[in-house]
């Protein structure tokens, strides 16, 4: 614990208008290790992830990402952090190679490194083919290229495995599985996967923290009582 | 921050020569706004402040057309998030935007000027046509900073639509009236270059401030 924390969090408190989407979340996640985020439809998972992500601010408590500080410090981590969410971040009218060298220029990244996550997702022949002819697995396994393709420190994936079957899945488990050699933050709705991926579990419900430790996946049960 | 804003707009440019949403949609409206007129004022040649103002509004009101769909890609397929996820300076989003605003102006003009001429316009262009390109390109550079600016503002919320011309509108109206004033004389029976110079500072004046006010509330508002 003598290093700065990959992710520190006090009080995290953001809402929506009046209404609060996350409040008191406290929790320390330490750098290779990966966060598991577990709770019902609207329980503030993916707000929580947007937060880290710099997307959206927090409205009160503190917040530290590899030790700097959200959301006066963003522009000091943003570029080391990956994201995965619900949309792939892609545009339709661009191939997937042509959307990877987009990002890879706004990240400072060479093309090389776009030939290798194509080639990593299983679609260096596709490549070419413009995002909107490619099936939903095969933009989810973009995505996670574009999340990736900047060696980020933090990778941020809310339900990552979404649309993919077991073996596309099973591709990407090196880009952004349990291997993968950074510190992650998970949403899922796969007590048992998520359980067995994660060092420490964060359950959520209606915005407020219920648990932050570390679960083992015979202690699904109390994950699942989120969901009643 | 050049890297970043040559790779936002090469992105832009190739979407656009893709789809061929906003300029030809541009040159389209502002020719057939020309065809109306043409019949709607039941004259077959219009000259001086009339000529000039019909030109000026049509190209403002195409301008609107180009503003409105400047952040769609962005807004509906996360661009923005990707923008802002990425360790580049927001400038370049500005420079890369207003950029691509003022090419899709330039092509719009390549097509509309030349049909203003032969459908209204009574003396002929040629020989004014430096000082009209000058005049052009200054307001253009006016246009596309307000005009990137009142996108970025406006693509955020559900009434874009609406909030690009209640916005852009006024905001442009003094680069208007100076390109306007500007071409008055150069349509004019005697086409004169009258009080040139005093508005094409005026336009630059103007292209200097909105420009760096643009870049100085950009990074707000893209941020959340």
């Amino acid at each position: 614990m003598s290093g700065p924390a990959a992710v520190e969090l006090d009080g995290l408190e953001r809402h929506y208008g009046e209404r609060p989407a996350l409040a008191g979340i406290t929790l320390r996640l330490e750098p290779g290790q990966t966060l598991g985020v577990f709770g019902s439809n609207g329980a503030g998972k993916s707000t929580l992830l947007r937060v880290l992500a710099t997307l959206q601010r927090p409205h009160a408590g503190r917040v530290l990402v590899d030790g700097a500080e959200l959301p006066g410090e963003a522009w000091k981590v943003r570029g080391r952090i990956g994201y995965l969410g619900h949309e792939p971040l892609l545009f339709r009218e661009l191939s997937g190679r042509e959307n990877l060298r987009y990002h890879a220029r706004l990240h400072g990244v060479g093309f090389e490194r776009v030939e290798e996550v194509l080639a990593a997702v299983g679609l260096e022949r596709r490549g070419a083919d413009p995002v909107r002819e490619l099936s939903r697995g095969m933009v989810q396994r973009l995505a996670a290229a574009r999340a990736v393709l900047h060696r980020p420190a933090l990778l941020l994936l809310d339900e990552p495995r979404a649309g993919l079957d077991p073996a596309a899945a099973a591709l990407l488990e090196p880009l952004i599985g349990r291997g993968a050699p950074l510190t992650r933050v998970l949403v899922s709705h796969d007590v048992e996967g998520g359980l067995a991926e994660c060092d420490l579990a964060l359950g959520l419900r209606a915005g407020r923290q219920v648990f932050a430790e570390a679960l083992r996946p015979a202690q699904a049960g109390r994950v699942r009582e989120l969901y009643a | 921050m050049t890297r970043a804003a040559l790779a936002i707009l090469r992105k832009d440019l190739t979407i656009e020569l893709r789809t061929r949403e906003s300029v030809p949609a541009m040159a389209l409206f502002s020719v057939t706004v020309f065809v109306l007129f043409h019949f709607g004022l039941d004259r077959d040649t219009l000259e001086g402040e009339l000529a000039s103002g019909v030109l000026w509004v049509t190209l403002l009101l195409a301008t609107v057309l180009g503003v409105n769909r400047l952040f769609v890609a962005e807004h509906e397929q996360g661009g923005v998030e990707g923008l802002l996820l990425a360790p580049i300076d927001r400038t370049a989003v500005f420079l890369a935007k207003a950029g691509a605003l003022l090419l899709y102006l330039l092509l719009l003009e390549v097509v509309a000027i030349p049909a203003f001429a032969v459908l209204l316009l009574g003396p002929s262009l040629l020989e004014t046509l430096p000082e009209l390109l000058a005049i052009v390109l200054l307001a253009d550079i006016g246009l596309a900073a307000v005009g990137a600016l009142v996108s970025a503002l406006a693509s955020e919320t559900r009434a874009r639509d609406l909030i690009v011309p209640l916005l852009l509108l006024p905001l442009v109206v003094p680069v208007i009236i100076a390109a306007g004033s500007a071409t008055e004389p150069l349509f004019a029976r005697a086409q004169t270059a009258e009080d040139l110079g005093q508005w094409l500072g005026l336009m630059a004046l103007y292209d200097v401030v909105f420009v760096l006010l643009s870049v100085a509330l950009f990074d707000y508002l893209l941020e959340d």
